[in-house]
């Protein structure tokens, strides 16, 4: 009985190779061999049991039947129903794995038949080279359609999407100027200015970042109206900046011009075509990470980070409620938390938010104009969420109180609708609940910290276990019409400037 | 339960690296961490049963048993018997897959165990990273030299 084994590495994450293969109709999209293929009897493509019937190149005509299917184990089996071949108790086994140290799929692809003697060696080729090669073949086209390198050693950038950039510029001119965002006053958008500054040029310890894309943050809108005073007048907002280093001060080490980097934290600074900072607050960015989801994800990532390992370290037995489920945190939130095995259910103001909320990983998604607490209850059994992640502010604690679990955590770290209604701390009780109030200062504020979250993140994004969700790209000097759309709660996923 | 795992890509054959990783006596030869390692009792390396008790470059003593060694499909697996780690039911498994495309396995490595609350996290990093990625990197870099 000839077993084959063919195997080789995709420079993938598994869940996105996954997708694509747990669909068992899916082959027509990328198999090279199969001119058209369907599921017999309507089935779904991913129940046990689908048979699939399809044409080879070839014109010949086989029947497939799906076995088993685990999205745990990343594995499916299949055996041959009908085929003009003599491939007899042919049963074949696709199994993923991810390679940890990169963000690669190992796919292994075998199987075992009976078959004449004379005729193995041909069907031995023809399964090995014909389908399993073409198939890997196959795949990587469908997923890199313009080529890429592929396996150990070969360059791998853009690995999350668009393509790095690398392009050193030559130093600028001493104290050169650059376009930014001025916040003239506290107050509304309006109060945001597209100004010419003048960057210095770096002193001991700094260096000058061109930037290449800029998170925006609710945090920014807080530095605006003056809820956070962490801006004054006029000054440049901003606290989430990727880019390249253009100029390096004395006694700065381990970073040269060229090099791309990424920073999330005071002071403030980012809306600007460039700007002068200490060299500590940035971290290196690696090349598998793209300008754009680092800046898609570095402040919201590092807050998701803490909050779900070290505010909360969230577990897979437990229910995590998160509020504003499609928003910035909220998408890296309800990702991570699913990945982490919690069930997640979601809150959001929106019928279109919901289906992004549903698509990022909650169970459930509730809408904030319900009744939230009764609908969460009811969606635990009564028992209510382990824990609450709560930016919405105003009197949301007391209503996070009452979906609580015995022994719950409340975890407050925004307040997007405003200011914080004084709590009773006596109404803890009624729960047992513990309420968390963490700052990002304190949880992403030291270079050893941040060293530590933006590790944890950028391994999570190579896993695949959080995905940069960028709702809207503004031109720079846009940055008030950004902030009108965050205010107004029209915005999805992350928001990014872009210089 | 904790779960750990640690895969990587090397540049060698199964067969070669298979070569290294099989003698259970071998870990100086290609951990970064490893000083000394003995069979207890003068038993084989491979057979089923025997505990090493090796020395780690920082003092650290551990006493592991070889609960399987498979030849035909590449992989092997141990408990931890002691260890300075903190760790308890602590059941590992290494194993290596041809890549049939290229002169290059799959290699995984991963464990089950026990452990304090609130010392998940460290010792995940400290075994996932520390140890296994640890000794990847070192059966890498010796591919890459051989």
């Amino acid at each position: 009985m000839p077993r084959i084994v063919r195997s080789t590495v995709i420079d993938a994450p598994v869940a996105e190779v996954w997708r694509i293969l747990r669909d068992f109709n899916s082959h027509r999209d990328w198999h090279p061999a199969i001119a058209d293929s369907v599921i017999e009897d309507g089935q779904a493509p991913d129940s046990v049991g689908a048979v699939r019937r399809f044409r080879l190149t070839g014109g010949v005509v086989l029947r497939e039947q799906l076995l088993s299917l685990s999205d745990r184990d990343f594995a499916l089996s299949y055996c041959i129903l009908d085929a003009p071949l003599p491939l007899f108790g042919y049963v074949a086994h696709i199994r993923l794995r991810p390679v940890t140290d990169g963000n690669r799929t190992f796919w292994s692809w075998m199987s075992d038949f009976d078959c004449p003697p004379e005729r193995e060696a041909d069907m031995v080729r023809l399964v090995a080279e014909g389908v399993y090669e073409a198939g890997f073949g196959g795949l990587r086209r469908t997923l890199y359609p313009l080529g890429r390198g592929q396996g150990e050693g070969a360059t791998r950038v853009g690995m999350f999407g668009k393509s790095a950039t690398l392009s050193p510029q030559p130093s600028p001119q001493r104290g050169e100027g650059a376009n930014a965002i001025v916040a003239r006053a506290y107050g509304p958008p309006d109060v945001l200015q597209w100004t010419r500054v003048l960057v210095p040029p770096p002193g001991f310890g700094e260096v000058t970042v061109r930037h290449t894309a800029i998170g925006v943050n609710f945090i920014d809108v807080y530095c605006r109206t003056g809820y956070f005073r962490l801006l004054q007048p006029p000054g440049v907002l901003g606290m989430e900046g990727v880019g390249v280093v253009e100029d390096v001060g004395p006694g700065v080490t381990g970073l040269s011009p060229g090099d791309r980097v990424g920073y999330a934290c005071a002071p403030v600074g980012a809306y600007a075509e460039r700007r002068t900072m200490p060299a500590a607050l940035l971290v290196s960015l690696p090349d598998d990470i793209d300008d754009e989801t680092a800046a898609a994800t570095l402040l919201k990532g590092m807050t998701a980070e803490f909050l779900l390992h070290r505010v909360h370290p969230l577990t897979a037995s437990e229910t995590a409620v998160v509020h504003a489920a499609a928003g910035g945190v909220g998408v890296l939130l309800c990702q991570w938390a699913s990945a982490l095995g919690a069930l997640v259910i979601g809150v959001v103001g929106s019928e279109a938010k919901a289906r992004v909320a549903r698509a990022q990983g909650c169970a459930h998604v509730v809408l904030a104009s319900d009744d939230v607490a009764g609908r969460v209850l009811e969606l635990t059994g009564g028992r209510g969420a382990d824990v609450v992640y709560d930016a919405v502010g105003r009197d949301s604690l007391a209503r996070d109180l009452a979906m609580l679990a015995l022994c719950g955590h409340i975890v407050s770290y925004g307040q997007a609708g405003g200011h914080l209604e004084p709590l009773d701390a006596a109404a803890l009780a009624e729960r047992s609940a513990r309420l968390s109030r963490p700052n990002f200062g304190h949880y992403a504020g030291t270079p050893a910290q941040v060293r530590l979250s933006s590790q944890r993140l950028f391994d999570a994004l190579r896993r695949g276990l959080v995905r940069p969700l960028v709702g809207a790209r503004f031109p720079l000097r846009e940055a008030a019409q950004a902030h009108r759309r965050l205010e107004d709660r029209a915005s999805v996923g992350a928001t990014i400037l872009v210089p | 339960m904790v779960k750990v795992y640690t895969s990587t890509v090397i540049d060698a054959p199964a067969e070669q690296v298979w070569a290294i990783v099989r003698d259970f006596n071998g870990l100086p030869n290609w951990t970064p961490f490893c000083a000394e390692s003995r069979i207890e009792g003068g038993e084989p390396a491979d057979r089923i049963g025997a505990v090493r008790n090796f020395r780690l470059k920082d003092g650290g003593v551990l006493r592991e048993k070889l609960l399987m060694l498979s030849d035909y499909d590449y992989q092997c697996s141990y408990s931890i018997l002691e260890s300075p780690l903190g760790v308890t039911d602590y059941v590992a498994t290494l194993k290596l897959s041809p890549v049939t495309d290229g002169d290059r396995c799959f290699a995984e490595w991963s464990a089950e165990f026990n452990c304090a609350a609130g010392r998940e996290g460290e010792l995940s990093q400290l075994i996932g990273q520390g140890v296994f990625q640890g000794a990847f990197d070192t059966l890498k870099e010796k591919a890459r030299r051989a």
